[in-house]
This record gives structure tokens, C-alpha cells and sequence, in this order.
């Protein structure tokens, strides 16, 4: 489904992501794991169309989508929700969540997304009309998912979706996540709770000064005595 | 006290005799307006009224930019001074050029509009502060511009000016003139305020459907936090230069009214000054709210007309006049403005939106916002 090869992403003179290779077949849940600084988030940011790379080819179902711009790729289902959430903070939650359907036009269809969404997370139907900055820090990340589910997206990019989260609050959107992967999105995980995103993945690729060190399936990577001793504290 | 009267409001609205009468009632006063206020407060006083609906015009195309999409622009009369040039330069002696009205100011909106575009793509990657100094030097740049342009040929008459313009002139009805119908005489600025009140109230219905489109829903999100808008799939870039040239058009149009009301333009007409007024205008008013802009408009523009009574209020209480009006008019004014910021700081009439804006003290509001500031900093 995407196909990065040999992509590097630069901020001025200081290259941040260095020729990496990267591979997500439809319906996986694929998690980049890594240290803070490794270039995570720049990768993220420029699958999502927000940066533009150096060099390299992005192919998306075998089309080049190297260098469009976020509201394109949204178009063909690219949907990025990005690190610290970015939610719309004075608007209602109910108008985040009818923005993220911004990209399509079949108001029926968006209606009966926007119910699907309350189902899918209850809180976010009590507190609809609720202005989003008032909401707490899980709901926010739940709102920031919610929302960038309602454009309907084919491959979802997280960033971070564990940052800044109390420990019951990470498990109950890491659960989201693995639901929202059973339905059949793909996902592209980006995480610094190496354990967790490790235990949710199929597969996982490791990330370091801006390369990309090692990849392997998840299960083999928590149990891989470089990785535990690097990430999982062990 | 306002939203007392607000609640009121909300709760009568529920019948709908009340809407239709209110509806009425307001088409009445604004048919009769020029001839009830040349009766009781003098002609003089309608050509004030005129120059209120201008502004309103001009106020609800800047309140685009800045109330709608959140860009501050300092330099807004450049659109204005546009519109009204073109108009100056295709129907004037200057030239020789006498273009109809329908003809001109189409062109006067589009050609704006094109200016809108022209100080918006540089700027995109502007926000507060920064956008704020750039529109400034433009509108400063337009203005200097067409003082200058004199020579060596000379387009624009320089500083002197364009005089001798011709009147606007729509269906064979000369506005310059005074007709007489049914036993009542109706001068020109009576005309004038029915041409330029239909205008406004167009202008005020593209306003309203835009305010609840899919476009208008853009610039919120983009004047919120631009990089989740554009995560949302708004082409950040498009929906921003829209802005830009749409807030211009209006400007265009009403500059062109302008132009052939007055009959004489020149550079002095669009400085630094008047920008400055029609964003007080809508930050008065209550940025972002149609009524309240429209109400900041009508302040802005009779407010300082009606404190040249104040010589004659002295006059009256002390027999004699102590401080010269002219002094004591702008002290005054300068005065409501800081009281009306200090009491009402989200405007006389917010909308709900910028009001909950305003009254955010909810930490989490202000850590998200620092955090997105941040971002832009990077």
C-alpha cells in the first residue's frame, strides 16, 4: 500500500531523516519506535504531506505522492493526526469532529459517520457541544482521532497518540487504536512507549539519528536484547 | 444589559408575528430614514448616514480577513483607494474615459479582488503581528503610489487629486440631481442613500451564507490552528488568498460608490488613519459577528459627527463655549473607545464564538495555544 524508498528530510542544514526505507501492506498496524530526536515525527510529517522531502520516493498504491501537499493526499485517504493532537481548541467538539469531514461533500454519509463516532467513543457524544479545550487530555486524543477519522481514511498516521497520557488513559486509546485496525484501516504507529506500540503492532521499525536501525515483527522485537535494552528499559 | 436584551430577544423570536413584524418595522425605518433624519436633524446629517453604509461596506469586507479568517490587515483602505481610483480614471475628464457605473464597478471589485491576491501570496506564511506590519507598508505603498504617479505621466493627478467625476448614473436617474416625485423633493444624497443601502444589504447576505458555508467553516479552522486545518484537508493557501480577495472586492465596490459620490478623490482620502478606523470598527463592534460590525460602523461613523454638538452643549450649560468642540470631540472619542474596550473587550456584540475565545482562561486552552505557537516558531 506505501512504499518509501531511500527518503531524506532535511530542516535547513541538518538532515533529519536519512535515505530510510519503509514498507505498510493494507490492513497492517506497522509502529516506528524510537528515541526522542530520531526523526519519528519528521517522517510522519512528511508521509503526511506537511514537509517536503529532500529525496527519495514515496508510492502510495503504486502511485507517486512525493511532495503533495496534505489536503491532496487527504483526498486519497491519507489522514494524519498530528503529535500534541492539534484539535481545533475553541471550537465544540461536535464542529472538530464535522471538520474532519471537510475533504468530503455526501452529508448523509457524514451524518451517519458522526453517529458512528459517538458510538465509537461515548464520551465524545456527552460532551458533543462541549468547547474542545476544555476537554481532558484523553479526550482530546480521542477527539484528534475521531476527527481524523471522519474523513474516511485508508492509512492512518499517529503521532504520539500516548503523549503527555495518564497510564489508564494510554491503554484505553491504545485499545481504540487495535479496534480501529480490526476494522480494516491501516495504521502507521509513531511512539516513544516502545512497549505498548510494540505490543499492538504486527510489525515495527526501529529509529535512530535518523536512520532506520532495525525492523523486524513485533513479537520479535520485544524480545530482541538490543531493543529491550535500548527502549524497553530491560 | 446587552445580553439581557439578547435572551429577551432569543425568547420573542419563538413567534414567528414577531419576526415578521420586526421585519417590517426594520424595512419601514430604513426606507424613511433619510427623510425622518432631513426633517428633525438636517440634510447634512443623511450625507453622514451615507457615509455610515460606505463603512459598513467597507467594515464587512475587512471583517472577512480579520473577523472570519483571523489575518489582520492594517492595510485595508488600499482596496478602498483602488476601487475608488478605477472608477475616478474610467468615468472623469482626467482621461476622457466615461464608463458606465455597471461597467465600472464589476471591474473596481475584481480589480481589489486582484490586489486582495496580490498582498496575499506573499504573505501566507504571515500571521499576528508580522501580517499586521506587512499590510501596513502595502496599503502605505498604494497610497504613495498614487501620489506619485504623476509623473512622467501622469495618471493619477498626483496629491491634487481626480476632480469633476461623474455622478453615478443608474436606469437614466442622474443621483447628482434632485427630483421631484409626487410633491416630494428628493435630493441627491437621498438617492445616494438608497443606492448605497441596497448594496450594503447584498453585501450583508453574501456575508450571512458564507458565514455557515463550507468555505466560512475554512477560515475558522485556519484562523484556530492552521496546521490542523490543513491536516483536515483545506488547501490552507486557496482558502486563505479567497479571503484576501473577497474582503478586497468589497472594499473595491464601496470605494467606487465612494468615487462617484464625492465627485473628487485624492491620496489623502485612504491613509493610514482610515484603516485604522474600519478595524476599530469591527473590534468595536465584535469581530466576527455581522450585526455587531454593522453596529461598529454606524458608531464609529456618527459618534464623532454627533460630538460637534458639544460646543453648543457648552453653550448651553455655561452660556459660553470653554474647550473648542474640534479639541474636545477626539479627546472624547478616544475615551469611549478605551471605556468600551476595558467593559466589553470581545465587542458590543460578540459572536458566540469569539466571545467563548475571549473568556477562555481554561488552562488547558492557553497550553495548547503556546504549544501551537511553539510550532509556528519552529
Amino acid at each position: 500500500m506505501l512504499q518509501v524508498e531511500n527518503l531524506s528530510v532535511a530542516y535547513g542544514a541538518v538532515n533529519a531523516v536519512k535515505s530510510i526505507d519503509l514498507q505498510i501492506a493494507a490492513g497492517e498496524l506497522v509502529c516506528l519506535i524510537g528515541a526522542n530526536g530520531a526523526g519519528k515525527t519528521t517522517t510522519l510529517k512528511t508521509l503526511g504531506g506537511m514537509l517536503k522531502p529532500q529525496h527519495g520516493r514515496i508510492e502510495y498504491f503504486d502511485q507517486s505522492i512525493c511532495g503533495l501537499p496534505s489536503h491532496e493526499l487527504l483526498q486519497r485517504g491519507i489522514a494524519l493526526v498530528p503529535e500534541g493532537r492539534g484539535i481545533f481548541s475553541r471550537l465544540s467538539v461536535r464542529e472538530n469532529l464535522q471538520l474532519g469531514a471537510y475533504s468530503r461533500n455526501d452529508a448523509a454519509g457524514i451524518t451517519q459517520d458522526l453517529e458512528q463516532m459517538f458510538t465509537l467513543f461515548p464520551r465524545l457524544a456527552e460532551r458533543a457541544g462541549q468547547i474542545a479545550g476544555t476537554l481532558s487530555g484523553g479526550e482530546q486524543q480521542m477527539l484528534a482521532i475521531a476527527r481524523a477519522l471522519m474523513s474516511r481514511p485508508k492509512l492512518l498516521l499517529l503521532d504520539e497518540p500516548s503523549m503527555g497520557l495518564a497510564p489508564v488513559m494510554v491503554q484505553k486509546i491504545f485499545q481504540t487504536i487495535r479496534d480501529i485496525a480490526a476494522a480494516g484501516v491501516t495504521i502507521l504507529l509513531v511512539e516513544q512507549n516502545a512497549k505498548l506500540a510494540l505490543q499492538i503492532s504486527q510489525r515495527g521499525y526501529v529509529m535512530e539519528n535518523g536512520r532506520i536501525t532495525l525492523t523486524d515483527a513485533a513479537p520479535a522485537l520485544l524480545a530482541n536484547p538490543q531493543v529491550q535494552h535500548a527502549y524497553l528499559g530491560g | 444589559m446587552i445580553a439581557k436584551l439578547q435572551s429577551k430577544w432569543q425568547h420573542a423570536k419563538q413567534d414567528r408575528r414577531v419576526v415578521y413584524a420586526t421585519w417590517i418595522v426594520l424595512a419601514l425605518l430604513l426606507l424613511l430614514l433619510p427623510f425622518v433624519t432631513g426633517m428633525t436633524l438636517g440634510r447634512g446629517w443623511v450625507r453622514i448616514i451615507d457615509f455610515a453604509l460606505l463603512y459598513i461596506m467597507l467594515a464587512l469586507g475587512l471583517n472577512i480577513v480579520v473577523g472570519y479568517a483571523g489575518l489582520l490587515d492594517l492595510g485595508y483602505i488600499a482596496f478602498y483607494a483602488v476601487g475608488a481610483y478605477l472608477y475616478a480614471l474610467l468615468a472623469s475628464p482626467q482621461f476622457g474615459l466615461h464608463w458606465p457605473v455597471w461597467a465600472i464597478l464589476p471591474l473596481g471589485a475584481l480589480t481589489a479582488g486582484l490586489f486582495g491576491v496580490l498582498l496575499g501570496a506573499p504573505t501566507l506564511k504571515l500571521r499576528g503581528d508580522y501580517l499586521a506590519i506587512v499590510t501596513l507598508g502595502f496599503g502605505e505603498i498604494v497610497r504613495i503610489f498614487l501620489t506619485n504617479l504623476n509623473a512622467p505621466y501622469n495618471i493619477t493627478n498626483g496629491p491634487q487629486g481626480i476632480s469633476r467625476i461623474d455622478p453615478i448614473v443608474i436606469a437614466g436617474v442622474d443621483l447628482h440631481r434632485t427630483y421631484h416625485l409626487f410633491g416630494l423633493s428628493i435630493p441627491s444624497t437621498y438617492l445616494y442613500y438608497y443606492l448605497f443601502l441596497s448594496f450594503c444589504l447584498a453585501i450583508i447576505f453574501v456575508c450571512v451564507r458564507l458565514q455557515d458555508s463550507r468555505i466560512g467553516r475554512a477560515w475558522v479552522a485556519i484562523r484556530e490552528d492552521e496546521i490542523a486545518a490543513s491536516a483536515m484537508g483545506i488547501n490552507t493557501r486557496n482558502i486563505k488568498l479567497l479571503a484576501f480577495a473577497m474582503g478586497a472586492s468589497f472594499g473595491g465596490i464601496s470605494g467606487g460608490l465612494f468615487a462617484g459620490f464625492q465627485g473628487f478623490i485624492s491620496p489623502e482620502s485612504f491613509t493610514l488613519f482610515e484603516s485604522i478606523i474600519v478595524v476599530c470598527m469591527i473590534v468595536l463592534g465584535g469581530m466576527g459577528n455581522i450585526t455587531g460590525v454593522i453596529l461598529g460602523a454606524i458608531l464609529l461613523t456618527v459618534f464623532p459627527e454627533a460630538l460637534r454638538y458639544l460646543g453648543e452643549l457648552q453653550r448651553l450649560v455655561f452660556g459660553q463655549i470653554l474647550v473648542d468642540p474640534n479639541d474636545l470631540r477626539l479627546l472624547i472619542f478616544g475615551l469611549a473607545l478605551v471605556l468600551i474596550m476595558i467593559f466589553r473587550p470581545s465587542g458590543l456584540l460578540p459572536s458566540v464564538r469569539r466571545e467563548r475565545e475571549f473568556a477562555a482562561d481554561n488552562s488547558s486552552v492557553l497550553e495548547q495555544e503556546q504549544e501551537s505557537l511553539y510550532d509556528q516558531q519552529r
